[in-house]
């Protein structure tokens, strides 16, 4: 049986060691990592901290010594029990649709049995689902990585929130504006950068968030600075005002519902197949005929125009925004997510958006070490699962 | 992350740096020129570890603005261990040199475990992959400092003689001396690495051509490894200056200091050491000019305008080569 992720010979031999050499992996490394944060956290603290590693690699190495006449390791069986299961259920076209009429159901009466908490942490993971995707049309169909995905999202909500409450712009006409303006400054950084390789594109996207952060900052007359815009207007209905989150569940699940079907048929036309061959192998699209730049600028200018959707949902779901929301930490974030979930798929996005937003919150007492979780989790990800939670084997 | 606070004002060097003046006065000129030239100096520290990683691996090291502040803790770490044993009181310089070392040392170990754990398994992988993992160890380090260390300042103790070279209205002082002498003194040492010496030759073939320097016997694991090294301790180094300089260290300078170094590098063409030399200090020109008399907010902005410009219209650098995919 292969194993699962692409892993080079040495990753391959850090799991299935002889006794000796698990020896050095497993209780001289945490010795070292221990070694190496002596310095930084003390003597006890760095002790602890070997021993913990160590425990958890030993208890990890037991695990796999159980299972390893299995096919794959400990972990992902028990992901195959879980996920895979519901995978080839989207795979088979009767079984989807009714999986997909069942899910529906569900989600349109999930609200009657939550309470607000609940619900208001749900509705952000919908938007965080609704980004993701955004983000999965650049980063997971083309392999354009962009991580000023966040600049996007801040400019939609602050074009929002800056005509709602100079002009009472209303939220429907915020909503397709927000998404154009963002669109258009993709379509201006497209234009700058997607010429240039893979690497640069991030360097000069991780440039383009920060920019934009250090404007929505220092340019106070407009943007009133840190303190940030408040009393952003909500949405209406036919004189009906949308503000619990009863409301909004509805309202974003629509949104992100219309998204996925447009993205959904996008993906299965000729520019998602074009997107896909640009993803993996750029030369050899362009040699089929594929006009690549223009491919990779849509598909840049499409992403931005959903994160600036969703910006403006932000900002009429909590009615403030200050620049703190739209740091280069939430693009992470929002990449995360799709890292998490399988990069390229949109279950998986939505999967990742779910999981990141609804596991900090169930796990609050482990607040402190959120992001060195998220840190580490990419790293794990990167080396042991590529393709993400979701997504299958390349 | 995400503050911009890579340049704080230093308070040991009483500079006009704040007031942006309208007028042309030839003294701030100048003052801002040596203030530049420091910082550049240790921008150019760190942008060597960038621009020899890339040229050798094709990777952008995010974490190794975190390796540059892990080194401006550990230089604060270590001083406050000779003050304890009252060292530094009888031997400033000698026992400067040892934290010097000594952080340098850490900081290698640390950058050497960090190619070791999260870039080593992914070299044969999807481009995208060592990127990302690149970015999670960022996070991972940048959180693990500020959960070690607090997310409160550290601040290095005022232990260097104040005194400063004064001429008509200009302040050099004895930190920025010791700064750009320490940083060209480095530089020299690592071209002098680099060109001289038989592993810098490998290194060399190994940012050639990696699969024909293993045909010729090189390891290029071991060389890949010696890179990070070297890297590590250039950005130890570049961390002490700055505790040294601005005399407060927080777990968030790695970032916008690495992104910074980052644009040196790209600036003088990435993958090109002297180009890095060359665009870090060039960097910190424009960053003090441009804080004098453009904005001092936008300060942390100039670097990514700038990095803009140059790969829109050079997008070799200054001095690097034509190459066909990079462009």
């Amino acid at each position: 049986m292969k194993k699962a992720g692409i892993a080079d010979n040495g990753t391959r031999k850090m799991i299935k060691t002889k006794l000796p050499e698990s020896f050095s992996r497993f209780v001289l490394l945490p010795l070292w990592i221990g070694l190496l944060a002596w310095p930084l956290m003390g003597w006890l603290g760095a002790g602890q901290l070997a021993v913990i590693l160590m425990v958890s690699a030993v208890v990890a190495l037991v695990i796999y010594r159980l299972v390893s006449g299995l096919p794959l390791q400990g972990l992902s069986i028990a992901f195959k029990a879980l996920v895979l299961p519901c995978r080839s259920l989207f795979e088979k076209p009767i079984l989807r649709k009714m999986s997909v009429i069942v899910g529906l159901t569900l989600l349109m009466t999930l609200p009657f049995f939550l309470n607000n908490y609940y619900l208001d942490t749900i509705n952000l993971a919908l938007l965080y689902a609704l980004l993701a995707i955004g983000l999965n049309i650049t980063v997971g169909f083309t392999g354009l990585l962009d991580l000023g995905y966040a600049a996007f999202y801040g400019i939609g909500a602050y074009v929002y929130a800056l005509l709602s409450t100079s002009i009472g712009l209303s939220f429907w006409l915020g909503l397709p504006l927000g998404g154009a303006v963002a669109a258009f400054f993709g379509l201006i950084l497209g234009l700058i950068t997607l010429r240039l390789r893979g690497d640069y594109l991030a360097i000069i996207t991780l440039g383009f968030v920060q920019i934009i952060y250090l404007t929505l900052n220092n340019w106070d007359s407009l943007t009133q600075g840190p303190n940030g815009i408040m009393q952003i207007a909500r949405p209406q209905i036919a004189g009906l005002t949308l503000r619990t989150p009863f409301h909004f569940y509805y309202l974003i699940l629509f949104f992100l519902i219309l998204t996925v079907i447009a993205v959904h048929r996008l993906l299965h036309s000729q520019i998602g197949r074009a997107w896909i061959a640009i993803r993996e192998d750029e030369m050899a699209a362009e040699a089929m005929g594929i006009d690549t730049t223009r491919m990779k600028i849509f598909a840049f200018v499409l992403g931005a125009a959903i994160a600036g959707i969703g910006g403006v949902f932000f900002a009429a779901r909590y009615s403030f925004i200050s620049p703190e929301s739209f740091t280069f930490l939430e693009s992470v974030r929002i990449l995360s997510m799709i890292v998490l979930g399988g990069m390229g798929n949109i279950p998986g996005a939505i999967l990742g958006a779910f999981l990141l937003t609804l596991l900090p919150e169930l796990l609050r007492g482990l607040a402190n070490y959120r992001m060195l979780i998220f840190g580490a989790a990419l790293v794990v990800m990167m080396i042991f699962r590529p393709q993400g939670l979701w997504g299958r084997r390349p | 992350m995400g503050q911009p606070v890579g340049v704080q004002i230093p308070p040991s060097a009483p500079t006009s740096l704040k007031i942006p003046s309208p007028e042309y006065r030839p003294s701030m000129f100048l003052q801002q020129l040596i203030n530049g030239l420091t910082l550049g100096s240790v921008y150019a520290l760190v942008a060597l570890g960038y621009t020899m990683v890339y040229g050798i691996l094709g990777l952008i090291n995010f974490a190794h603005g975190e390796i540059y502040m892990i080194g401006a803790y550990l230089s604060i770490i270590y001083l406050g261990l000779f003050t304890v044993t009252g060292l530094t009181q009888s031997h400033l310089f000698l026992s400067l040199f040892c934290v010097f070392i000594l952080a340098a040392i850490t900081c290698a170990a640390y950058g050497m475990t960090l190619e070791r754990i999260a870039y080593r398994p992914l070299r044969s992988a999807h481009r995208l992959s060592p990127l990302i993992s690149a970015i999670g160890m960022s996070i991972f380090l940048q959180n693990y400092a500020m959960l070690a260390q607090g997310s409160a300042d550290k601040v290095f103790p005022h232990i260097l003689p104040g005194g400063s070279l004064t001429e008509g209205s200009v302040q050099i002082s004895g930190i920025q001396v010791l700064i750009m002498s320490a940083s060209i003194l480095l530089m020299g040492a690592l071209q002098f690495f680099v060109r001289k010496t038989r592993l810098g030759k490998a290194m060399r073939a190994t940012s050639q051509d990696k699969i024909m320097a293993q045909l010729c016997g090189i390891p290029i694991d071991r060389v890949i490894a010696v890179t990070f090294i070297i890297g590590s301790a250039l950005a130890a180094a570049a961390g002490m200056m700055v505790a040294m300089y601005y005399g407060v260290v927080n777990f968030y300078i790695g970032y916008v200091a690495g992104i910074k170094a980052f644009t040196a590098a790209v600036l003088g063409g990435i993958g090109n050491i002297p180009g890095a030399m060359l665009g870090g200090i060039l960097l910190g020109l424009v960053e003090s000019l441009g804080a004098a008399y453009i904005s001092s907010e936008f300060k942390d902005g100039f670097a990514f305008v700038i990095l803009i410009l140059v790969l829109i219209f050079r997008p070799t650098g200054l001095l690097g080569e034509k190459s066909g995919d990079r462009g």
